[in-house]
């Protein structure tokens, strides 16, 4: 029988296939089916610092606005015992997921003050979440401010939530670090108990028509796995055993959790595949790691992880710089392009 | 969710509530069904049954009660009388014209002997105008319906008589309404002793409530009331009911006594006050009572022979009470009524006392040392104020040998001379340690939220007690606010406005320019403003009246840079929590820490459970507060005038230059009688005089990158951005700043285009630069309307504004009406209205205004719309250059379409009438004449026109014959022209209370373009769900939600085949907007266009309000249609106008707090409703599209059509 059992973050988890952040896994019917369908732990969606304040603000702003204009109408909303913020819904699905479910549950976080992220990262693990993942998700647009300075921030962001909470904190990033190796290891050196690897970035998109910038989410592409898997190749070796790395982003089959678990991830996580076929294709991605693994001859996801990492693989240098030349002499321009055209 | 109401006296014995929460809290507790139904000023008291029974509170039996909203007061009459039939104990709130629907009811529930208890805020019933505000003419009309009538005169007694008033009834059997007075009471937040369960239950044993029971209707033992009596004994059985009613003085007191018992608080049915040998006593009841007790124990104290005798019990008249109340040694009774019954001999409380005294002494001629000579006045009609010196002046009047047998007081009757003179000198003085404060503010910034708290925390957590009453103007946008609070350490009687302040706060400093603020400032006071200026630099900047009353007084200068505040910790325009801690500081009503603690824990109190931000934005607010607050070194004498109010233009009409602009000025308590018009008729056009000046920005236009498209005028809801094309000729004068370019337009050539803003009557609303869609090639953010600081602009803007003015408007046959930019070219004749900034409804009654308003009567439904239309001082509706524009009445709230029906058929009667005395004279007009106006068609503008002056030639043709058909002619010739009739209203009216007439309109064939301004829920009272309001939004009424899907309107007048029907949204669809009324005006029988109106209830952000129509079609909510019937086979007569639905209707409806919030307060209830409101969506837009293929002819014989029928 293959044994699927991986072991991240130090939650033991009956499989390296976990649900990422996204709708499924912020609603207790659709993370119940992930489960059944053998997800080994979900990733809620990220509880932003910014939304939580703008949703109170401008609530608040809504139920107020007209209030003590006009004699016929004092206010405009009924009197309202209770209203729960982005926050206590959070909460409180954390609260329903644990209970709904037997496996691990892990809370998102992206913070927007200082403040905020030990404030907020403290109330999740009240919560009950088993674990905690740091969204790292800001851009760099000051000019001002070096890529050292932004690091440091973020480094002692990590060490101030390591310390303020006795949960596992695994810090999700972006793959824009000039520098990835090394902030990967300080930041491990700050106490993240592991890296996600790597965080898609919803790009902005314009309306032509319009001339408006309009957001796009588009599901990820099974192509921007190698991102993540030639990081988690090149880190694997660095960090060391003591850190656990998940790879996402691209996760679409057997063979990509085969991808990720040979560079090193401990996990793979997917959202976009589920979110196309639903909670129940985690099962079919289960079947394929499974039907890969015994067609060759491994017995367990610990024999697979790591085996073809930049420490293991046959040819490191292919993670490397070499790796892009060879792409690019590996393709062919067609012919038509080449071809003068006609006057 | 206020305190529960079930609290106990024992933990809590005093809170800080208004009138109406503290009625509804008894009300609530001893009912188990309610039905409610808003209207101002009783709402709150409806609003707060729902609120605690949407949050499960319980009743003295352990029950939540039913609370329906029913469609009318007549509605909830029906559904109490019901309730009270089957056994349940039942109530209602209610006012004014609702009161007067509930009366038939109350007929019957009195007739049954039914015990039941309506709770009335009473309110001035609309006569020669409506009336939101307090007086006694509603109740009064009840007073024959058999049901007793008890007065409260205070917030504490609203609570008590409240509980008397269930009570009683329980005991007597005889229903009971209880009456307070509206805005005085029902709105005065006063320190109230609160009654608890205990107390309930010591009043209302179970054996009353029991016995009740034991009369409900039930097939266990039937029986049948209602009969049909016949000559030979309804009297009797109508005499049969005597003893009920012999009974009631007597356990009214009985339960007022065991009240007394039970909580040390005495009443009587009259209680008198004053001197024990007083010859000269004022009768009154209601708040009056406060301001009338003050002013006899001051007149008594100085040893005149003076009394009061307060009425609580009106109806059974304890008339035997009344007479052994009084002194024996009264010489003279002087009776107050706040109301007015034309044509009596005196007002009612008046005849009941003098029949009272005569058959008394009549009795018993040695009652009084002499028998008492009574007279009679009126006094504050509709929230007039009533002053302890009025009071004296009445006693004086009482005290002459002739004393006027009538007269009013609190007026100047310069007519009939009827009103008393009144020594404003008079005040009683002040108890020591009280602190009397005026706050002026705007709706916007949170002073009058700020004042409640104050008194909140001051009377709950001190010995003190407090009393806070709050002035509101009469706009949706930019309103002023005035607050009065009162903080003392003896109870607080005074029901009146303060006007000898020790504190005075100004909230906004461009307020200095358009009102008195220091006018009610005592010699000494403090003065705390919000100013931009520093302490050092505010002087220079300050009214020059306001600083010749700073240094005439002698008065203390505090500034606080509020705003400046408010912005850098987050709190936006809300400058409440800055100016707060100011208050107390300056004030000494608490210690300073004490007060920053308490301030702090009410804003806890407030937000605490929505969240951290809010809290901690406030406290920010808080504690940098007193840090900016300085004292100002005023120098020894004012500046020059720096007044730079505006002024009324000379070309000005005297009655706006006399009257208005004294209304304006919040001086219209002193006009006198004569100035004021005896039959409600004002002349339009008056609100262009206003100049309100109220936005912070305004739109500034860039006519290089107009597209000249009309969009921004179109959706602007106060007229205050207009579009003009014109020749270039008249550019001649034309200020260097004005700006133009040429008119693009495949219609006419050579034209030039200018897009200019009212900068003084525009809200800054954003609206217009929000669907703006000309955009900059080199800059996209600059677009051809950007929103800029006014006082970067306001002068530029100002001077062309005025030459804009000027430039005459574009003949209106030139560019075709069915586009938008050719109904922009119009003229609107609706302007600079008071509705809220961003309205969603403005822009079609403007739109109307622009493509029929120079022929056309308006029946406008009592609402915003009548509100914003009709609300003096001004008035939006105007006239073009030749005086035409649209003439306005509002009848009721319940009855505008037969209103509107009835302006159609007097038209038509007077058309037909024109046309037979017509035909009749041609001989003498002139034969081609009289048959060229005969057989005019007047389908095109060019065709109106050509009329207009048909009939001109005929007028100057009749001019100077006197036989009888030339003079009636004359009379009625303009229904030569064609006029149209629109009747406009709300969802409320359209949905609900107006509907049965609606419906009936409908189906009258007649030539009636009604128009439903749909805002989905009860605007005007505060958002009530109506049938309008769509399934899963919140609103109040439906404070978990609206569970049953909206009404489909359409549907049931489309049902008819005959009626011209369309939905439509501005801000989806502009052109099918505009088509949409054109279609419906030309349409020769009844028309129904239901108009998306945004509206600030809807929780959104109003200057994104059509964006937000936008998406209400894109997402299918909001379909656009128009149903055109045909007589012609094979056509479709119903058109979808919408794109099949782009966007989930949650995307929609995720920007609208009216739906978001239900998911932060039943997210698995709005889980549920939100599926059903995709699922409704869906299944119209199924069921909608099938309409569109199919085919429906109107039936109809061979032969000319109803087009050509409906033709005069």
């Amino acid at each position: 029988m293959t044994d699927l059992r991986t072991s991240y973050l130090g939650l033991d988890l009956g499989s390296p296939i976990v649900a990422s952040a996204g709708p499924l896994t912020g609603n207790v019917e659709t993370a119940r089916r992930l489960a059944a369908a053998g997800a080994a732990a979900i990733v809620m969606p990220s509880l932003f610092e910014e939304e939580i304040v703008h949703d109170e603000v401008e609530l608040n702003f809504a139920l107020e606005a007209g209030a003590e204009h006009f004699p016929e109408a004092l206010d405009y909303f009924p009197r309202f015992s209770v209203v729960d913020s982005v926050l206590d819904r959070y909460l409180t699905t954390i609260g329903e997921l644990k209970s709904a479910l037997d496996i691990p549950v892990i809370a998102s976080l992206n913070g927007a003050s200082p403040g905020g992220w030990v404030g907020y990262a403290q109330m999740l693990s009240h919560a009950g979440a088993d674990a905690l993942e740091l969204n790292l998700y800001r851009l760099a647009t000051d000019p001002d401010r070096t890529a050292a300075e932004v690091e440091a921030d973020d480094l002692e962001l990590i060490a101030e939530v390591v310390a303020a909470v006795d949960l596992p904190v695994v810090v999700k990033l972006g793959p824009y670090y000039s520098a990835m190796a090394n902030f990967a290891r300080r930041a491990a050196a700050a106490g993240a108990h592991g890296l996600v690897l790597f965080n898609r970035f919803y790009q902005p998109d314009l309306d032509v028509e319009t001339r408006d910038v309009v957001p796009r989410i588009d599901l990820s592409q099974p192509w921007e796995l190698r991102l993540p898997l030639r990081w988690i190749a090149i880190l694997r070796p660095v960090l060391g055993r003591g850190v656990s790395l998940a790879a996402t982003s691209g996760v679409h089959s057997g063979a990509d959790v085969a991808k990720a678990l040979l560079v090193g991830a401990d996990v793979a996580m997917t959202t976009s595949a589920l979110l196309r076929r639903g909670p129940e294709h985690v099962t079919t991605i289960e079947t394929e790691l499974r039907a890969w693994m015994a067609e060759h001859e491994y017995g367990s996801v610990a024999e697979v992880r790591g085996s073809v990492s930049h420490s293991t693989s046959q040819d490191p240098a292919a993670f490397e710089r070499a790796n892009y030349l060879r792409t690019l002499h590996s393709w062919t321009t067609p012919p038509t392009l080449l071809s003068t055209p006609r006057s | 969710m206020d305190e529960s109401p079930g609290v106990s006296a024992t933990t809590a014995p005093f809170a800080c509530l208004d009138g109406n929460e503290a009625a509804a809290r008894v009300a609530y507790r001893l009912s188990e069904v309610i039905a409610i139904y808003p209207i101002t000023p009783a709402s709150p008291m409806g609003e707060h049954a729902d609120d605690w029974a949407a949050g499960g509170q319980p009743n003295l039996w352990g029950l939540v009660p039913q609370v329906v909203e029913m469609q009318s007061e007549a509605g909830a009459a029906g559904a109490l009388h019901g309730a009270l039939q089957r056994g349940a104990l039942g109530t209602t709130f209610t006012s004014s014209q609702g009161l007067l629907l509930m009366i038939p009811n109350m007929f019957k529930v009195a007739g049954e002997l039914t015990p039941a208890v309506i709770h009335v805020a009473a309110r001035a019933v609309a006569t020669h105008a409506l009336s939101i505000f307090g007086d006694h003419s509603d109740v009064m009309h009840a007073r024959t319906t058999g049901w007793a009538l008890l007065a409260s005169g205070s917030v504490q007694e609203a609570q008590d008589l409240a509980l008397v008033a269930h009570a009683a009834s329980l005991r007597s059997r005889v229903p009971f309404l209880h009456l307070f007075d509206g805005f005085r009471t029902s709105h005065e937040v006063d320190k109230v002793a609160l009654l608890g369960d205990d107390d309930l239950r010591a009043l209302v044993p179970d054996d009353d409530v029991l016995a009740f029971r034991s009369r409900a209707l039930t097939p266990d033992a039937p029986v049948l009331r209602g009969t049909a009596q016949n000559p030979d004994v309804f009297f009797q059985a109508r005499e049969a009911a005597n003893p009920f009613y012999l009974a009631v003085p007597e356990i009214v007191q009985d339960a007022m006594d065991r009240f007394a018992a039970q909580t040390g608080r005495r009443y009587g049915l009259v209680d008198y006050v004053g001197a024990p040998d007083a010859e000269r006593v004022v009768v009154l009841m209601g708040s009056a009572a406060g301001a009338a007790e003050e002013a006899v124990e001051v007149l008594a104290a100085a040893g005149q022979p003076v009394g009061l005798l307060k009425l609580r019990l009106y109806r059974p008249f304890p008339a035997e009470q009344l007479v052994a109340a009084l002194p024996p040694t009264v010489r003279s009774v002087a009776v107050l009524d706040r109301t007015k019954e034309p044509g009596a001999v005196g007002e009612p409380l008046y005849l009941d006392v003098v029949a009272a005294l005569d058959e008394a002494c009549d009795r018993d001629p040695g009652l009084f040392t002499a028998r008492p000579r009574v007279i009679g006045g009126r006094y504050g009609l509709a929230s007039k104020e009533f002053t302890p010196a009025m009071v004296k002046a009445v006693l004086d009047e009482a005290a002459g040998e002739q004393p006027r047998r009538h007269f009013t007081v609190g007026i100047h009757d310069d007519v009939t001379h009827l009103s008393l003179d009144v020594d404003p000198e008079f005040r009683p003085a002040r108890p020591e340690g009280e602190v009397q404060a005026v706050f002026f503010g705007l709706g916007a910034d949170g002073t009058v939220g700020a004042n409640k708290a104050s008194v909140k925390i001051i009377g709950e957590s001190t010995d003190l007690w407090a009393q806070g009453y709050f002035v509101y103007d009469s706009k949706k946008s930019g309103s002023v606010t005035v607050s009065h609070l009162r903080f003392g350490p003896e109870p607080i009687r005074s029901t009146y406005l303060v006007d000898e302040a020790d504190f005075v706060a100004c909230h906004q400093f461009g307020l200095l320019e358009r009102m008195p603020v220091l006018a009610r400032a005592k010699r000494g006071a403090t003065f705390l403003l919000n100013s931009p200026y520093a302490p050092g630099e505010v002087w220079d900047h300050l009214p020059g009246e306001v600083q010749e009353t700073i240094l005439a007084k002698e008065i203390e200068l505090w500034v606080i840079d509020a705003h400046r505040v408010a912005r850098e910790t987050g709190m936006g325009a809300r400058i409440n929590t800055v100016m707060q801690p100011c208050f107390f500081q300056l004030a000494e009503v608490l210690p300073a820490e004490e007060a920053i603690a308490r301030i702090k824990q009410s804003v806890e109190d407030a937000y605490g459970d929505r969240g951290r931000t809010i809290v901690e934005r406030n406290f920010a607010a808080i504690d940098r507060s007193l840090a900016e607050l300085c004292l100002v070194d005023v120098p020894n004498a004012a500046a020059i005038d720096r007044s730079t109010a505006l002024r009324l233009p000379d070309v000005a009409p005297d009655f706006v230059k006399l009257v208005t602009a004294r209304l304006m000025a919040g001086e219209g308590d002193l006009v006198p009688v004569s100035a004021l018009p005896v039959d409600g008729t004002f002349a339009t056009g008056t609100a262009a005089y206003e100049r309100r000046a109220i936005a912070q920005e305004i739109p500034i236009w860039d006519p290089q990158i107009c597209i000249d498209c009309g969009k921004c005028t179109i959706v602007c809801p106060h007229a205050a951005i207009r579009m003009k094309v014109y020749e270039p000729g008249a550019l001649e004068g034309a200020p260097d700043t004005f700006p133009t370019k040429s008119f693009r337009s495949k219609d006419i050539q050579g034209y030039s285009l200018t897009i200019q803003v009212a900068p003084d009557d525009c809200t800054g609303c954003g609206v217009c630069v929000d669907v703006c869609p000309a955009k900059s090639k080199v800059e996209v953010r600059h677009k051809s309307l950007d929103m800029a600081p006014v006082l970067d602009h306001r002068d530029r803007e100002r001077v062309n504004w005025d030459f804009f003015g000027s430039i005459p408007p574009l003949a209106r046959d030139l560019l075709p009406h069915g586009s938008v930019k050719g109904s922009q070219a119009l003229e609107p004749l609706f302007e600079f209205s008071g509705a809220c900034a961003g309205c969603g409804e403005t822009p079609y009654i403007k739109l109307v205004t622009q493509l029929f308003g120079d022929r056309i009567v308006i029946a406008n439904a009592t609402g915003c719309s009548s509100i914003y239309g009709a609300n003096l001082p001004t008035t939006p509706y105007t006239t073009d250059g030749e005086g035409r524009g649209p003439a306005w009445n509002n009848s009721l709230f319940e009855d505008n379409a037969e209103f509107g029906l009835g302006m159609r058929l007097g038209l038509d009667a007077q058309r037909e009438l024109a046309r037979t005395l017509l035909a009749g004279l041609a001989p003498a007009v002139g034969e081609d004449l009289a048959r060229a106006i005969l057989d005019a068609e007047q389908e095109t503008e060019p065709q109106i026109f050509a009329q207009r002056e048909r009939v001109a030639r005929l007028l100057a043709a009749l001019d100077g014959r006197d036989d009888p058909d030339a003079r009636h002619l004359r009379a009625v010739a303009g229904a030569l022209n064609r006029q149209g009739v629109w009747i406009i209203g709300g969802d409320g009216w359209a949905y609900d209370i107006g509907f049965g007439g609606l419906d009936h309109v409908l189906t009258s064939g007649r030539n009636v373009n009604i128009l439903v301004l749909d805002t989905e829920v009860y605007s005007n009272t505060g958002g009530q769900a109506s049938k309008a309001t769509p399934r899963g939004a919140v609103a109040k009424f439906a404070a978990s939600g609206k569970e049953a899907t909206k009404k489909d309107l359409g549907a049931i007048a489309r049902a008819y085949g005959n009626v011209y029907v369309a939905q439509i949204a501005v801000g989806a669809n502009d052109v099918q907007a505009v088509k949409a009324l054109l279609e419906a005006d030309a349409w020769p029988g009844p028309s129904l266009v239901i108009a998306y109106s945004t509206c600030i209830a809807h929780g959104i952000d109003m200057s994104r309000s059509m964006s937000h129509q936008k998406d209400a079609a894109r997402s299918g909510y909001w379909p656009l249609y128009r149903f055109h019937p045909t007589e012609a086979e094979g056509e479709h007569p119903f058109r979808l106008d919408s794109h099949p639905p782009s966007i989930p209707v949650r995307d929609f409806v995720a920007g609208e707090a009216r739906y978001a919030v239900l998911g932060r307060t039943h997210p698995e209830r709005a889980e549920h409703l939100a599926a059903l409101v995709q699922a409704d969506v869906d299944e119209r837009w199924h069921y909608y599209q099938q309409l569109a293929a199919m085919e429906r002819a109107i039936p109809h014989e061979p032969g000319p059509s109803v087009e050509e029928e409906a033709q005069p």
